[in-house]
């Protein structure tokens, strides 16, 4: 998994690549915690994204909620495979997809 | 059918979804199959690793066996751990906003929604979860 973070303004881009797994997702996990600071809008491109798990789930699920009441979490580019996880899931219905 | 046996924790997973992945590759499975399979894998093994033998740790044998009409993938997962049948505990409702959720039987969840047929067993001190998975 690669991980590449962007920061505009208030805006941080965080583009996962490869597979975000129950090996990759603490990877994640600590640089979102390091760099999510005083940011309004969280965004994650899962342009290369091939894969999620439900560790990867989680991530978002806590990503979520720390944006909660300072911002927004979005989603941007999620390829057919991840969407499907995200239907079985429930979690398409409360993802914000851009 | 074939068979690894090694030991269950979690820095062995990308050689259990890489064994499986072989076997799937051969039958020119789909993206799609293929990554539910590896879904499945991934929570059943980590699963066995975090808990089975906790708090030490233990082997676990993966078998992966193609069966015809339908041509499906059966895979079973066996430990000698404490007896734990994951299909026992309720399923997550997907139906609340993901805020009041709490996260926990997602995974297993995941793997009762993909694949065809998940059955568990308990059989000479040994725990033995098969899946199987349609792949036409």
């Amino acid at each position: 998994m690669d991980i590449t973070i962007t920061k505009n303004e208030k805006e941080l881009t965080v583009a996962v690549a490869g597979r975000l797994d129950t090996l990759t997702s603490p990877e994640l996990e600590a640089q979102l915690k390091k760099n999510l600071g005083d940011n309004e809008k969280l965004i994650f491109d899962f342009k290369d994204l091939k894969f999620i798990s439900s560790a990867g789930l989680r991530v978002l699920l806590t990503s979520m909620q720390a944006m909660d009441g300072k911002g927004e979490m979005v989603l941007r580019n999620v390829s057919r495979s991840v969407m499907d996880i995200f239907e079985v899931t429930g979690f398409a219905e409360d993802l914000v997809f851009e | 059918m074939k068979e690894l046996d090694l030991l269950a924790v979690k820095e062995n997973l990308d050689t259990v979804t890489g064994f499986v992945d072989s076997e799937l590759e051969q039958l020119g499975c789909s993206v799609k199959v293929r990554t539910q399979i590896s879904i499945a894998v991934e929570e059943i093994f980590v699963n066995i690793a975090s808990y089975a033998y906790d708090p030490e740790t233990g082997p676990a044998t993966v078998r992966t066996e193609i069966v015809n009409d339908p041509l499906s993938v059966v895979i079973s997962f066996i430990d000698n751990g404490m007896p734990y049948d994951p299909l026992a505990r309720p399923d997550p409702d997907v139906t609340l906003p993901l805020r009041e959720r709490s996260i926990g039987g997602l995974g297993i969840f995941m793997v009762k929604q993909t694949m065809d047929d998940v059955v568990y067993n308990y059989k000479d001190g040994q725990n033995i979860l098969t899946i199987r998975k349609q792949l036409e």
